[in-house]
């Protein structure tokens, strides 16, 4: 995974809450492989509305996206960060988050940036004259312009983001402590586990 | 004497491997569910060239894209075909157990995992779907995660979690005749908000919850992740242990396992980080207006004017809302006209749903089209033995297989462009029926009134002489 440290370039507020996933990339174009590519179906169906931020020339080549509470709520689908990741997003700034988006961006290298509904809306206020923003992930900061506002991250997602880490690696290590549990679980908690012969 | 704990920390506590200094844990996982959409999970692992560690703590079943109707002669879609054809591909190859497409067990494995009594009390149990949160009903953790936690979950049958914060929900009084459990989860995310959980693990409790049966139960967790909590619990009690009891995956050792569940309830003086109380008293029934869950109301309700709004974000919402569902501020609800229901998901689908809805459809016509899918193969069968589809056939509703269906549209139920559709679903979000559809959320009885009244309906005028 590549590494995220700094990141500046074109950013798009679409002011917007409840951004859920079946709005980042609609069920039905879920079939195709990771391979094939998801960037063309990004908001696959807001954006036949001529007037959606991301049809205005003047934000092509976004990197960065600005919205409302609640980006990324409703179902678990991992597509909804592919479809971002390569349309080209790589920092979505809002003041909330589905959970299982941000695990899901902080493991594809998209920093899920939350700040204050306040900050938020003077992002996408300032948005709607400046056209680069800047995200700094080691300072937790967002500076467009002049100004500046501080973000929040999971702690673990923001070292994963810094250092490009995977965490089947990091379970790996973790082997010994594995086995131990299982040993002590598989004693304790008989009840839990399946019975083999279960064939399905 | 150690520190009193609730459910939640003591079903944590027993899968918590390691623990790190920036406050994640290692979970062990004892059940993953995976579908077709494992797809990329599986895809994942083949190119690490990984292989699964533990196939009999796994089950995949067919279900977000099983066709409903002409089963026998597969699906018409090539596409389709193929997206659930990669995934008996991918049990066969990784060794895991698959309920396919023609297994008799076939059907939602949200309502298949606890009616197989694969859903035990004190399980962590994840799936690549959001409304794994149904399984804390039985007082397991439900998690929903995302292809790559998945493709963890495969290989190492384990799982990176922060601890979440721990909410308490609290319902208390009797619950008024025409309310049911979807009414008591839609009340309590139009409470919250559709992001008010998030980062916590909720646990219902109070007398309300405790009259509720396990299936009701189910019913409340899944709708859990709607107002954006980790999961939903409710700690097992008697009904637990009843349901349980004689299910064909349920332990050998079941006095043994029963034993250690009754262990499991929060301890009196266990803290919660939030405290939340409601009325069930109060509780009405309850139709969606918007686009988002949160947006609900009682069906005696008019739909909301955002020009009366404080925040002005909510108000772009509400209005937005409004002009996408085709509603006008201060229309009354039950002047809604629908064009179609659906009875089903893994929300509202199992036999007590499928009783709910045939009591009000009986000696009834439907006024618009409308689709029932039951929760899985042993629901059809139950609700067939039961003479419940002959009330719906009757009433002109469509009879279906089971599968995740019109709740989401993959398999191809769809619901048109501008049609709006009374649903026993989840999600009422833009499209999400298919592209252009209107959804409100509503309950079994509820979508079955509509259906009744080509219109939302308040279904308590229409259950009286009706046994319950």
């Amino acid at each position: 995974m590549q590494p995220f440290t700094i990141l500046t370039g074109p950013a798009c507020g679409l002011a917007q809450s409840g951004l859920d996933t079946d709005q980042i990339i609609p069920a039905r174009f879920m079939k195709r492989p990771r391979s094939a590519g998801y960037a063309d179906v990004l908001f696959h169906d807001l954006r036949q509305d001529p007037a959606f931020a991301l049809n205005d020339p003047r934000h092509a080549g976004a990197v960065i996206l600005a919205a409302r509470r609640n980006f990324g709520g409703g179902s678990s689908r991992e597509a909804a960060v592919y479809a971002l990741a390569d349309y080209g997003i790589r920092c979505v700034i809002a003041p909330s988050f589905g959970d299982i988006f941000t695990a899901n961006a902080a493991g594809q290298g998209l920093l899920p940036a939350q700040v204050t509904e306040e900050d938020g809306e003077a992002i996408l206020a300032a948005l709607a004259d400046e056209r680069l923003a800047n995200v700094d992930l080691q300072a937790c900061s967002i500076r467009i312009g002049v100004r500046a506002w501080a973000f929040n991250i999971e702690p673990v997602f923001r070292t994963k983001l810094l250092n490009g880490w995977d965490d089947i690696d990091l379970t790996r290590s973790c082997q010994a402590a594995i086995d131990a549990f299982v040993a002590r679980d598989t004693a304790t908690r008989g009840w839990a586990g399946r019975k083999q012969a279960v064939l399905f | 004497m150690t520190a009193p704990r609730t459910l939640f920390e003591k079903v944590w506590d027993a899968h918590s491997i390691v623990s790190r200094e920036d406050g994640q844990s290692l979970l062990w996982v004892d059940r993953h569910f995976l579908h077709e959409g494992s797809f990329n999970a599986f895809d994942q692992m083949r190119a690490r060239n990984g292989a699964v560690a533990r196939p009999a703590l796994s089950l995949a079943i067919t279900d977000h894209y099983a066709p409903t109707k002409g089963r026998d002669s597969g699906a018409g879609d090539p596409a389709i075909a193929d997206i659930m054809q990669r995934l008996v591909v991918n049990a066969r190859d990784f060794g895991v157990p698959l309920i396919g497409l023609r297994d008799s067990r076939q059907g939602i494995v949200h309502v298949v995992g606890p009616e197989r009594g694969l859903t035990l009390p004190g399980l962590v149990i994840v799936c690549g779907d959001s409304h794994t949160s149904t399984h804390g009903a039985l007082g397991a953790i439900g998690l929903g995660i995302g292809a790559s936690e998945a493709a963890h979950v495969l290989m190492t049958q384990t799982l990176w979690q922060r601890r979440p914060k721990l909410m308490r929900v609290c319902v208390t009084g009797a619950l008024p005749p025409g309310a049911s459990a979807k009414d008591v989860a839609l009340a309590i995310v139009a409470r919250l908000g559709a992001d008010g959980g998030r980062h916590h693990a909720i646990e219902y409790a109070g007398d309300t919850i405790r009259a509720l049966s396990v299936e009701g139960r189910l019913t409340l967790c899944n709708m859990s992740i709607e107002c954006g909590a980790r999961c939903g619990m409710v700690a097992p009690d008697e009904k637990t242990i009843d349901y349980l009891r004689g299910r064909p995956d349920a332990p050998e050792d079941f006095a043994a396992a029963a034993d250690a569940w009754a262990l499991l309830p929060s301890d009196a003086d266990a803290a919660f980080d939030r405290e939340i109380m409601l009325s069930g008293a109060e509780i009405a029934p309850i139709v969606t207006w918007g686009t988002s869950p949160e947006d609900a109301l009682p069906i005696v309700g008019c739909v909301p004017d955002p020009a009366g709004m404080q925040d002005a974000a909510r108000a772009d919402h509400a209005r937005e809302a409004i002009a996408y569902m085709g509603l006008h501020a201060g229309q009354r609800l039950q002047d809604i006209a629908v064009d179609r229901v659906f009875i089903g998901s893994c929300t509202n689908s199992r036999i007590e749903d499928l009783r709910e809805a045939a009591r009000v459809l009986a000696g009834r016509q439907a006024r618009v089209p409308g689709m029932v899918s039951p929760g899985s193969g042993p629901v059809k069968r139950q609700a067939e033995e039961e003479g419940l589809h002959l009330i719906f056939i009757a009433a002109g509703l469509d009879w279906v297989d089971a599968g995740c269906s019109m709740c989401v549209g993959m398999n191809g139920d769809l619901v048109r462009p501008g049609e709006r559709c009374a649903s026993t679903t989840n999600r009422n979000f833009k499209g999400r029926q298919g592209p252009g559809s209107r959804t409100h959320l509503m309950s079994p009885a509820m979508a079955a009134a509509a259906a009744v009244a080509g219109r939302l309906q308040d279904v308590r005028p229409m259950l009286t002489g009706r046994a319950c």
